[in-house]
């Protein structure tokens, strides 16, 4: 049976900010005839449409895959990190999940590290710095063949691969009252620790990741947990304790200069 | 720079955490003993004085005091730098919006500063009140001691002394409640498959030391005054 498409139209709260340096304020928009279908980020390809006929500066934000899968997008609405779905990225999130004549406020993400570049788009390079810090595998680990010839325990397996669909996003450190980056920081480290490629530089690695961390300015972990339910792909809390585990094992097991010079 | 070497680590964000769960955990476990010695106030005055008599007078009670004193300050300190630098980190635009739904966190989570002070405001009059408060003599079995059951009737008879414990029990448990999850989390020994069981273990622990403690004051409250 053929069901009549809903359109809605909403209230919308944006946050705009020139450049870094400008303050920044809300700034009210109707957005009208928006269908259900659509996805967040359609419903601003709309109002941007609208702003660009009317002559006005479009709003700014960071969008590629639209699938869910690169990382790019995200910003808060009502406070909430992607949205009020859980495991659903903004580019994913659609508009049947709200109500008709609902008001949104849409604001990015903040943290001392992540500074606003404009609108919605956000610096996140501190990421990028972190996984520059430690968040690789420098050894030859052959190619695909090579790499199915090592048995893995499938709950190691299963591990590693949950934590490595972390699309380095910022959700948990935007909804972290400590903007901490614990739970990306984890999900890097347990992703290659939990495989044997990742033996080799296991101890450098995670030293030296959890110190960029702190250099970048990201807070500490106090479990509560905002990380967690943010997060679009379910990286789990516990992911940090075993982050914390990897960091104090690495004092002991950890040989100088040998290891990372594979002498 | 790599976080190596006891200096490097304890001044990292996971080494600080780290020690804040050890810290906490002496004190969590020193709460537990506390409040099994005191269920000793159901076996009545004689056994209350000797097993407090007992435990001071003992060498080792000086040990323990030191260990407990210097966790306790580390825990302090340690929990003002953390919250300064966390607050530094979250940087000074705050959101105009906070989460209600499904993205929401425990209250408990968030307020631990402030049931962590409230708690050392607790201890402060408690140790007052008791360690240092009234003394009275009495002998058990020809032992001189100190009538510690006589303090604690006459502390309890009073409804606002009641009324302080009750709040302060309360929020030793809230504070609790968070806190024991998270010693295992900061200590590195939670894993997927314990997860769920350190959880209930979290709320278990603090509902009993909560009701185990509180039975004190209500007991004497209603029953002895
Ligand atoms: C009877 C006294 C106390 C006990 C049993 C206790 C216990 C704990 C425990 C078990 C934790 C969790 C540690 C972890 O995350 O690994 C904790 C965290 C915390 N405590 Fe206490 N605590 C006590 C007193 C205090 C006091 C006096 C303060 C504040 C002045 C305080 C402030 C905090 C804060 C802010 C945290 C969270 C720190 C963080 O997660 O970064 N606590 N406490
Ligand atoms: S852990 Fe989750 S919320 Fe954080 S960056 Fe990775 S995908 Fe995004
Ligand atoms: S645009 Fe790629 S995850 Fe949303």
């Amino acid at each position: 049976m053929h069901q009549e498409e809903r359109l809605m139209s909403l209230t919308l709260k944006v946050w705009r900010q020139k450049s870094p340096k400008d303050q920044g304020h809300f700034e009210t928009y109707t957005v009208e005839k928006v269908s259900e279908h659509a996805s967040f980020l359609e419903m601003l390809d709309q109002l941007n449409e609208q702003l660009i006929r009317e002559k006005k500066d479009p709003i700014a934000f960071d969008h590629d895959c639209r699938e869910g899968i690169c990382g790019s997008c995200g910003f808060m609405i009502n406070g909430e990190a992607h949205g009020p779905l859980k495991r659903t990225t903004v580019c994913q999130l659609h508009m049947r999940h709200f109500k008709d004549g609902e008001t949104l406020t849409i604001e990015p993400w903040r943290a001392q590290p992540f500074t606003v570049l404009k609108d919605l788009m956000v610096d996140r390079t501190a990421f990028d710095r972190i996984i520059q810090a430690g968040g690789y595998i420098s050894v030859d680990t052959g190619s695909a063949p090579d790499g199915n010839a090592i048995p893995i325990a499938k709950p190691k397996a299963d591990w590693a691969f949950d934590n490595a669909t972390c699309i380095g996003c910022g959700a948990c450190v935007a909804s972290c009252k400590n903007a901490s980056a614990m739970l990306f920081l984890a999900a890097k480290v347990n992703h290659l620790v939990s495989l044997p490629q990742g033996q080799v530089e296991r101890e450098q690695r995670v030293m030296r990741m959890v110190a960029q961390h702190d250099d970048e300015g990201f807070g500490a972990c106090t479990s509560t947990g905002a990380c967690e339910a943010a997060c679009p792909k379910g990286i789990r809390l516990v992911a940090i304790a075993q982050l914390n585990r990897e960091l104090l094992r690495a004092q002991f097991c950890y040989q100088e200069g040998s290891k990372e010079e594979g002498i | 720079m790599m976080v190596y070497g006891l200096r490097s680590y304890l001044s990292s964000t996971v080494g600080k955490k780290f020690v804040m769960g050890v810290t906490g955990l002496i004190w969590a476990g020193f709460v537990f003993l506390h409040m099994l010695g005191n269920l000793l106030i159901f076996a009545g005055p004689e056994v209350y004085n000797s097993y407090a008599h007992q435990l001071t007078s003992s060498g080792l009670i000086y040990v323990a005091e030191f260990i407990l004193l210097g966790a306790l300050l580390t825990h302090v300190i340690l929990a003002i730098q953390l919250t300064l630098s966390n607050r530094a980190a979250r940087g000074s635009q705050p959101y105009a919006c906070t989460a209600r739904g499904s993205k929401s966190v425990l209250l408990s989570s968030r307020t631990m500063m402030f049931h962590g002070s409230m708690l050392l405001v607790f201890l402060i009059t408690h140790l007052m009140g008791f360690k240092f408060g009234n003394y009275y003599e009495t002998t058990v079995n020809g032992v001189v001691m100190r009538d510690l059951h006589r303090l604690v009737v006459e502390v309890f008879s009073q409804p606002l002394a009641v009324l302080w414990y009750l709040v302060a029990l309360v929020l030793l448990g809230v504070h609790l409640s968070h806190g024991v999850g998270s010693i295992f989390q900061s200590l590195g020994l939670k894993t997927l498959s314990n997860e769920a069981l350190i959880k209930s273990l979290s709320w278990t622990y603090a509902i009993v030391v909560t009701l185990g403690f509180l039975s004190q004051p209500i007991y004497v409250f209603l029953m002895m005054r």
